[in-house]
């Protein structure tokens, strides 16, 4: 089957039932993605399918109906993306495995709506499990995220 | 301007290497310094200073032994080399380096000695410079009990430096001009007209000459890093995508593996049936083990299904199949024959105890998973005369010395490449994913093996915290706590863990009572009992290892027997302190908090003060009892750390210290039924999520010259203070964690 990930596009050779996740890591080789519980319970593993945000263990090889991007898709270390640019100002990292997700999942929130409180915040982000507990950083970034997606 | 004089210089310095020689050179620093681990490995031009920093024309690299584990060891170690050395962090690399025993952890043994961290009493201190001896020649290299920052203090900014001081010289070799005329700064050492000599120019002179051992370190009024805000050397890496842990590591042939051991923790597998794994779409081997079953396959997705398709034959549990025989264990261990060790008795509290009105409670603290966010993993190439592993472990050197035995070599023949870890909280601290890894890569010598555990698999191994009880008696006297009493019984964590690296601690375990006995008040009548239930499910060190359980009996029951003595929590605390840095803690949080300042209607606050790998830690905690439960609205922590290194990376791991706390005190155990942990994924045993996350303020406070590790102290004071909030907005006492079973959380 082909799939387009990070504007790339590649022919994978998959049982249709492979998770997104396993094929994005193992056959492709983009470890970007992580594994963490393999039920939607962590959010580790989120990407974007046509810019939103889904839970790639989830999504089956054979249900991918979209051109999906990985968070080195989003931005890279030279060309950051506004979330990318909020995390690294509010230095949100510990571990930082989650934070991929954690990233991803903003970012497809915050395109859907550009001015959130903080029930929204709460709301939106709750899904994505931090064993850290960097929450509260995470928090302000996404607000200072928010900012520089309205000025730009 | 001086452009033109480097360059010049650099190609005298090239001619002198090249007269010198590489072979004779490397010999030649063998002899010199047999305990640096940089000298195996250096190449001619290699200038090897310590253990710690190497210098050559391509570039400065920094080692960092404390394995980073997410809180920010490598770069706090880099920092503080960096602050010595004279370079700016974007002109270093740093890498965990290899096992070795000049990395043993000094601090740690201070840790490990059965005595409080503030009494610096002759004993004390003859005790704790004898443990250091012992870590000494165990060569002990240990990321563990809050040490990075207290064991490299004052080591790494020495090691720096130490190099400084060695390229000073070279330079002055070089220039003709004395050392003392010369100045060094941003990676370069700055001759008195300003001209600048790069580290890295120098490298090749200064490997010729003998370490200058003789430095003074900076008064902290000349720090340019050290308590300023800088940002961490991961974090871009780890906002991007880019950071790689050992999950993620690929290597040429490699094979995906996973596992399925007996959930049943430490029983044997019987036998098997994996006719259905068998032909398996990318299955490649079904490796039969004496604990469990391995495959391997050529995606770790389909070495996951294939384990679910094959049957097993599990042993029965090593210790009671289910949770209530457990609890009845440590309930019938409170008796004299268990006693572990008395470890405070001030006053006479049975005499004290005689014809007064007892106040008695029980608590509860429940078995709770590790469970860090990147599964267990490791990556081996075992080869006939070499082995090569790749993983993320809080004891390095253990793990060559493991896998050696395992497999019949000498230490010297396995190679460990430490890793960053997603997360640890005391879970890298054991061997599954180690022992396992090397099984399966023997069974195919020569191909790269990854090894990755399921989410399930791993809370299945996961070697718990302790479970455990305290059962206090008290009483009071004219609105003041006159006695307290607490017996504290849990299981042995440090036994368990000792145990299984056939390292056995003698005397008491430290940490039954850890965060209790050397509760800093003092209470007329005040006793501290540790009893020891026998070993039953295998546990570990989780996050704070005793003071998780003994700080929350100690600091509830305390509590319980203020407000019966009608008195205020934060003042009757106050009153009870003898020690300048625990007042200060609990002064700072009620200001911070504004303790006493009127509060909305069910609302509440809860202070709690517990003193754990020498940090005295305040937090108070604030409540609303709404109509959706219980909701934390913020958080106020002050900790005593002698110097906050990294104010930025202190913040983030204090706050993510109480979240640790809180969301697991409210939400998570483990229990046992037919033997296995019933909880298998995040569903059960989460922790915290966003939608429960106070506001926490935090403040480190440096009155003490003891310089502290910040890692888990935030983390014991965080249930009792959350408990005694919930007890002032509701009147409702919560004396059994996880609070679920006993109040709804919004």
């Amino acid at each position: 089957m082909k799939l387009n990930v990070n504007g790339k596009s590649h022919e994978v050779d998959v049982e249709d039932d492979m998770p997104l996740l396993w094929v994005l890591r193992d056959e492709l080789g983009i470890t970007d993605v992580k594994y963490g519980c393999g039920i939607a319970q962590c959010g580790a593993c989120t990407v974007h399918v046509d810019g939103v945000a889904v839970r790639s263990c989830q999504l089956a090889a054979g249900d991918v109906d979209g051109n999906v991007t990985t968070i080195e898709g989003l931005g890279s270390p030279s060309a950051l993306h506004a979330v990318q640019e909020a995390w690294i100002e509010h230095q949100v990292a510990q571990c930082g495995y989650c934070q991929s997700g954690q990233i991803m999942q903003a970012a497809s929130f915050l395109d859907l709506n550009g001015e959130p409180n903080d029930e929204q915040i709460d709301q939106a982000m709750s899904g994505n499990l931090c064993r850290c507990g960097t929450y509260p950083r995470i928090r302000a970034a996404i607000k200072t995220a928010a900012t520089k997606l309205q000025g730009a | 301007m001086g452009r033109l004089k480097t360059i010049a210089r650099r190609s005298f310095l090239v001619g002198s290497a090249a007269i010198l020689g590489g072979v004779a050179f490397g010999t030649y620093l063998v002899k010199r310094d047999p305990d640096n681990p940089l000298i195996a490995s250096a190449r001619a031009g290699d200038a090897v200073f310590n253990p710690w920093v190497k210098i050559n024309a391509e570039g400065i690299t920094l080692v960092t032994p404390h394995t980073d584990l997410g809180q920010g060891a490598a770069s706090m170690q880099a920092m503080l080399i960096a602050e010595e050395l004279d370079v700016e962090l974007n002109q270093i690399s740093t890498t965990p380096g290899v096992p070795a025993g000049a990395y043993y952890n000094t601090a740690l043994a201070a840790e490990a000695v059965p005595f409080r961290s503030n009494d610096d009493s002759f004993a004390a201190e003859a005790m704790r410079s004898t443990m250091g001896a012992v870590m000494k020649v165990l060569g002990a290299q240990v990321t563990g009990g809050s040490t990075s920052v207290p064991d490299s203090f004052d080591k790494l900014r020495m090691a720096g430096a130490v190099a400084r001081e060695t390229l000073k010289a070279a330079a002055a070799a070089e220039t003709g001009i004395e050392a003392a005329l010369l100045k060094t700064e941003a990676g370069a050492v700055v001759l008195p007209d300003g001209v600048r000599i790069a580290y890295t120019d120098l490298a090749d002179r200064a490997a010729e000459l003998e370490p200058v051992t003789d430095v003074t370190l900076r008064d902290p009024s000349q720090w340019r890093l050290i308590g300023k805000q800088v940002e961490r050397l991961d974090v871009v890496a780890k906002s991007t995508g880019t950071q790689t842990y050992g999950i993620d590591l690929k290597l040429d042939g490699m094979v995906h593996a996973s596992v399925r051991m007996n959930p049943r923790k430490g029983a044997a597998l019987q036998g098997f049936d994996a006719t259905a794994a068998q032909g398996m779409r990318g299955v490649s081997q079904i490796v039969g083990l004496p604990y469990g079953v391995a495959v391997i396959a050529d995606n770790t997705w389909r070495a996951f299904r294939a384990l679910e398709e094959i049957e097993y034959d599990w042993a029965r549990a090593p210790y009671p199949a289910e949770q209530e025989t457990h609890w009845a264990e440590v309930a019938a261990s409170f008796t004299p024959e268990r006693l572990d060790k008395e470890w405070r008795h001030d006053g006479d509290v049975d005499a004290a105890l005689e014809g007064a009105e007892v106040i008695e409670a029980e608590y509860r603290a429940p078995y709770v998973a590790h469970q860090p966010l990147e599964p267990l993993n490791a990556m081996a190439l075992v080869t006939a005369d070499r082995v090569d592993i790749w993983v993320a472990h809080q004891i390095p050197g253990f793990v060559e010395q493991r896998v050696a035995k395992r497999l019949g070599m000498e230490t010297e023949q396995v190679f460990l490449h430490n890793q960053y870890a997603g997360g640890s909280f005391g879970h890298r601290l054991e061997f599954d994913n180690v022992d396992v890894v090397v099984d399966v890569a023997r069974e195919v010598m020569g191909t790269p093996v990854k090894l990755t555990f399921s989410r399930e698999e791993d809370f299945a191994q996961d070697y718990n915290r302790q479970i455990g009880m305290g059962r206090g008696r008290g009483a009071h006297a004219d609105g003041k706590v006159t006695v307290l009493d607490l017996d504290i019984a849990t299981v042995s964590s440090s036994r368990s863990q000792s145990g299984r690296l056939g390292a056995p601690v003698p005397g008491p375990d430290t940490q039954i009572a850890a965060g209790a006995w050397n509760m800093r008040y003092a209470v007329p009548d005040l006793r501290v009992r540790a009893y020891a239930v026998p070993e039953l499910a295998p546990t570990s060190s989780w996050r704070s290892v005793g003071a998780s359980t003994a700080g929350f009996f100690a600091e509830s029951f305390l509590d319980e027997l203020i407000h019966a003595a009608g008195a205020d929590p934060m003042e009757e605390r106050l009153r009870l302190t003898n020690d300048p840095d625990a007042r200060a803690v609990l002064e700072a949080v009620a200001e911070m908090s504004n303790w006493g300042s009127p509060l909305g209607p069910r609302q509440g606050r809860g202070v709690a003060l517990v003193t754990s790998f020498g940090v005295p830690t305040a937090e108070v905690v604030q409540v609303t009892d709404t109509d959706d439960g219980i909701k934390i609205d913020h958080v106020w922590v002050a900790a005593e750390v002698g110097r906050v290194v990294d104010p930025v990376t202190f913040e983030n791991v204090v706050a993510g210290g109480v979240i640790w706390g809180l969301g697991h005190a409210m939400n998570s155990e483990i229990t046992y039924s037919d033997g296995r942990a019933e909880q298998d994924n995040y569903h059960f045993a989460e922790g915290m999520r966003m939608h429960q996350c106070p506001i926490i303020e935090v403040r480190g406070l440096e009155n003490n010259p003891a310089i502290r590790g910040v890692g888990e102290p935030p983390v014991p004071p965080a249930a009792p203070a959350l408990a005694n909030a919930i007890f002032a907005a509701t009147g409702k006492r919560l004396r059994e964690m996880p609070f679920f079973h006993t109040v709804d959380f919004v």
